[in-house]
C-alpha cells in the first residue's frame, strides 16, 4: 500500500473575483521511503498542495478529491483532533524561510522539547536529551549551547537545521520540504539537501521536496512531478524525465538551467535564441517566453499552449495526463498533445 | 584533535554572540529614559508604602480625634507633628488615611487591570484568531462599549449594581475591557500571518495551544504597556467614582472619597483636598511615565 495516495484532487479558492481553481486534477502516489520532487514556477499550486495534505488550507479554500489517503487513513473525513495527532507525528513540514518559521519568543531548545512533548509522554529530562541527540543528528556543532540560543542568534542554515530537527523529532513517515533551500546561501543549500537525503535514508521516511529549481530535484529525488498552472504536466522517474523531457515546459525549464546550457544548445527549443546569441562567447540562458496564465482566466485546452512553440489546433482541446507508450520510458506520464517521445 | 579545536572556536563564537540577553537589552534602553526611571522610583515608593501601610501609618485611619478638628499640616501655623499632614473635619489623621488609601488605590488598580486584562485579552485572542462570526460579534460589542463615555458607563454600571468599592471595581473594569480587546485582536491578526504559526500548526499544535503558547507571548510587550497605562486609568476612574459618591463609601480611606468629603471645606481647610489630590496626581503621573518608558523599551519600532 502506498503511503500517500492522491486522486483527482482539486482546490478552489472562493475570492471576490469568483472561484479560482488553484490546483486541479492532481493524481499521484508516494511509497514508504520514496522521495518525490515537485517542480514548478511560483503560484503553480505546489505549496497549496502541501497545505491540503496537512489539512491546513485557509478557510476560503475548497478541497475536492476522489481519494486522499495517508497510510490508509482517509484525510478527507479526518476530524481536526485526529489531524492534529497526525501532523508532526506522521507528517511534518519544513518551510522556505527558517528564520520566520521559528517562534522568536522561545529558545531553540524550548521549541524542540515542546514539539517532542506535544506528541509523546516524555519527561523533561528525556526530552532534553532527545533534543540534544536531534541537534547532533542534523549536524549542529556545540548543540548544548545552541539549545539555549534564540532564533535571531542563528544563521539561516543553522535555523533550517533546527527546523529539520523539529520536523524529524517524532520520526514522521513523510517529510514535506517546501522550498527548503530557497532562502539560504548557495553554499548552504547543498549541505541542507545532503542532510535531508541522509536523514531520509536513516529514518526510512518519504520525502516530498518542493522547489522551483529542477537542478535540486534532479539530484535528490526518485520521482519527479512537474507542475504548471495547478496541473501536473509531466511525471516519472527523475533520471528519465531530466534526460529526455517529453513536455515542452519541462524542456524549457531544463534549458533555462545553467548546467544544461551545453546540452540545450543543440535543442530545437533554443534555435531562435542561437541566432541572436551565436556571436557571444557565452550564450544567454534561454527562457520560456510569456507568463504563467492568470488562474482567474485560464486558457482553453492545454494550459501551456499560449507559451508553447509547438502549439497547434489540437492543443485547444482539454487534455489529461497520459502514460507514455514508448517502452523505454516506463512509468512516465505527460499532459501534452504532441509529446516529444511518442 | 582538530575536532576539539573546532569545539573551542565554536564556544568562543557563541560567547560573543551571547552579548546581550533580551532582558539586559530591555533594561539598558529603559534606563536611557529619565522619565521612566522617575516613574519607576515613584511607583516603587508607593508600592512600599501600600504594602507596609499598617506599620507606617501613625494612627488608625478611621479613628476620630476630638481634639484635632480640621487641624492644618505640621509645617503650617497651628499644625502639630502628631498630625503631620493635618486632620479632616471629623478629626481623622490625613497622613494615616492617605497611607492606607495607597494600598486601597493600588489594589483597586490591580484588580481592575487583572479583570479587564484577562477578559479583554481572551476576547481579543478569540476574535483575532478565529475571525468570522465570533470576531464580528465581539467587536460590535466592544464598539457599543466604546461608543459610551467611560465615566458615564461606569456610573450606569454602578447604579445598576449599587454603590460600593467592589461594584466600582467591576464598573471600571468593564469600561476598560474594549482597549484590551482591540489591542490584542490587532496584534493577533498580524502575528498569526507569520510563518511560525503555520509551522506550529504543522507540528500538530491545536488551536488553544497555538493561541496561548505561540501567538500570545509574541504580543506580550504592547499588552504590558497597555496594562501599565490601564492601571493609572483604573485608579483615576475609581477615584472619580469615589468622588461622585458611587465608589468607596465614606469611612473607607479612599482618595477619591476623601476628596469628595473635603469638597465643602475647600476654602477653609485647603490641605484636606490638596493631599489626596496630590497623591492621585503622583500615582497616575508615575504610572504613565513608567508605561511610556516600557513602551519605548519594549517596542522595537521605537528603538534607535
Amino acid at each position: 500500500m502506498a503511503l500517500l495516495e492522491v486522486k483527482n484532487l482539486s482546490i478552489t479558492f472562493q475570492t471576490k473575483y469568483g472561484p479560482v481553481e488553484a490546483v486541479r486534477d492532481l493524481t499521484f502516489t508516494l511509497d514508504h521511503g520514496e522521495s518525490l520532487g515537485v517542480v514548478g514556477e511560483s503560484g503553480c499550486g505546489k505549496s497549496i498542495t502541501n497545505l491540503a495534505i496537512m489539512g491546513l488550507l485557509p478557510k476560503n479554500a475548497e478541497l475536492k478529491a476522489d481519494k486522499l489517503t495517508f497510510n490508509g487513513v482517509d484525510l478527507l473525513s479526518l476530524k481536526e483532533r485526529d489531524y492534529q495527532k497526525l501532523r508532526g507525528q506522521q507528517v511534518a513540514m519544513i518551510f522556505q524561510d527558517p528564520m520566520s518559521a521559528l517562534n522568536p519568543c522561545f529558545s531553540v531548545g524550548e521549541q524542540i522539547i515542546e514539539t517532542i512533548s506535544v506528541h509523546r509522554q516524555i519527561s523533561k529530562k528525556d526530552a532534553h536529551a532527545e533534543a540534544l541527540a536531534l541537534l547532533n543528528q542534523v549536524g549542529i556543532p556545540a548543540p548544548e549551547e545552541r539549545l539555549k540560543c534564540y532564533p535571531h542568534e542563528l544563521s539561516g542554515g543553522m535555523a533550517q537545521r533546527v527546523m529539520i530537527a523539529m520536523a524529524i523529532s517524532c520520526r514522521p513517515q513523510l517529510l514535506i520540504a517546501d522550498e527548503p533551500t530557497t532562502a539560504l546561501d548557495v553554499t548552504i543549500q547543498d549541505q541542507i539537501l545532503n542532510l535531508l537525503r541522509d536523514i531520509q535514508k536513516q529514518n526510512k521516511m518519504a520525502l516530498m521536496l518542493i522547489t522551483h529549481d529542477l537542478g535540486v530535484v534532479a539530484q535528490n529525488s526518485d520521482k519527479i512531478q512537474v507542475m504548471y498552472a495547478g496541473e501536473v504536466v509531466e511525471s516519472g522517474p527523475t533520471a528519465s524525465v531530466v534526460h529526455t523531457p517529453a513536455h515542452p515546459y519541462t524542456k524549457g525549464l531544463l534549458a533555462g538551467h545553467p548546467s544544461h546550457q551545453k546540452a540545450a544548445a543543440n535543442d530545437n527549443a533554443t534555435k531562435e535564441n542561437n541566432k541572436t546569441g551565436a556571436t557571444k562567447k557565452r550564450k544567454r540562458l534561454p527562457s520560456i517566453p510569456g507568463m504563467v496564465p492568470d488562474l482567474k482566466q485560464r486558457p482553453v485546452g492545454c494550459q501551456f499552449h499560449p507559451r508553447c512553440h509547438k502549439a497547434g489546433p489540437e492543443c485547444m482541446k482539454g487534455m489529461s495526463l497520459l502514460g507514455i507508450t514508448n517502452p523505454s520510458h516506463a512509468n512516465r506520464q505527460v499532459r501534452c498533445a504532441k509529446p516529444e517521445l511518442v | 584533535m582538530s575536532d576539539s579545536a573546532g569545539q573551542n572556536t565554536q564556544t568562543i563564537i557563541l560567547s560573543e554572540l551571547k552579548g546581550e540577553t533580551p532582558w539586559r537589552e530591555f533594561w539598558h534602553s529603559f534606563c536611557q529614559n529619565k522619565g521612566a526611571l522617575i516613574g519607576l522610583v515613584v511607583m516603587t515608593l508607593f508600592v512600599i508604602v501600600g504594602i507596609f501601610a499598617p506599620l507606617l501609618s501613625p494612627h488608625n485611619p478611621t479613628e476620630l480625634f476630638a481634639e484635632a478638628l480640621r487641624l492644618p499640616p505640621a509645617f503650617m501655623e497651628g499644625g502639630q507633628w502628631r498630625y503631620a499632614l493635618g486632620s479632616d473635619d471629623v478629626g481623622r489623621d490625613i497622613l494615616s488615611r492617605l497611607i492606607h488609601g495607597t494600598s486601597l488605590s493600588l489594589g483597586i488598580g490591580l484588580m481592575v487591570v487583572t479583570v479587564s486584562l484577562f477578559s479583554g485579552t481572551l476576547l481579543g485572542l478569540l476574535a483575532g484568531y478565529f475571525e468570522g462570526f465570533l470576531d464580528r460579534s465581539i467587536m460590535r460589542l466592544t464598539d457599543i462599549l466604546m461608543a459610551l463615555p467611560s465615566t458615564l458607563l461606569a456610573i450606569v454600571v454602578v447604579s445598576v449594581l449599587g454603590p460600593g468599592l467592589v461594584n466600582a471595581v467591576w464598573a471600571v473594569s468593564i469600561v476598560a475591557i474594549p482597549n484590551y480587546v482591540r489591542l490584542v485582536r490587532a496584534l493577533v491578526l498580524t502575528e498569526k500571518k507569520r510563518q511560525y504559526v503555520m509551522a506550529a500548526r504543522s507540528f500538530g499544535s491545536g488551536h488553544w495551544r497555538t493561541m496561548l503558547i505561540e501567538i500570545l507571548p509574541n504580543c506580550l510587550a504592547p499588552i504590558i504597556v497597555q496594562a501599565t497605562l490601564g492601571l493609572s486609568e483604573g485608579i483615576l476612574n475609581a477615584a472619580a467614582l469615589g468622588f461622585l459618591g458611587l465608589g468607596a463609601q465614606p469611612p473607607t480611606p479612599e482618595w477619591g472619597t476623601m476628596l469628595a468629603d473635603a469638597r465643602p471645606f475647600m476654602e477653609s481647610a485647603p490641605w484636606m483636598v490638596t493631599f489626596p489630590g496630590l497623591c492621585i496626581l503622583l500615582v497616575v503621573l508615575g504610572l504613565n511615565l513608567l508605561g511610556d518608558g516600557l513602551r519605548d523599551a519594549l517596542d522595537p519600532r521605537l528603538k534607535r
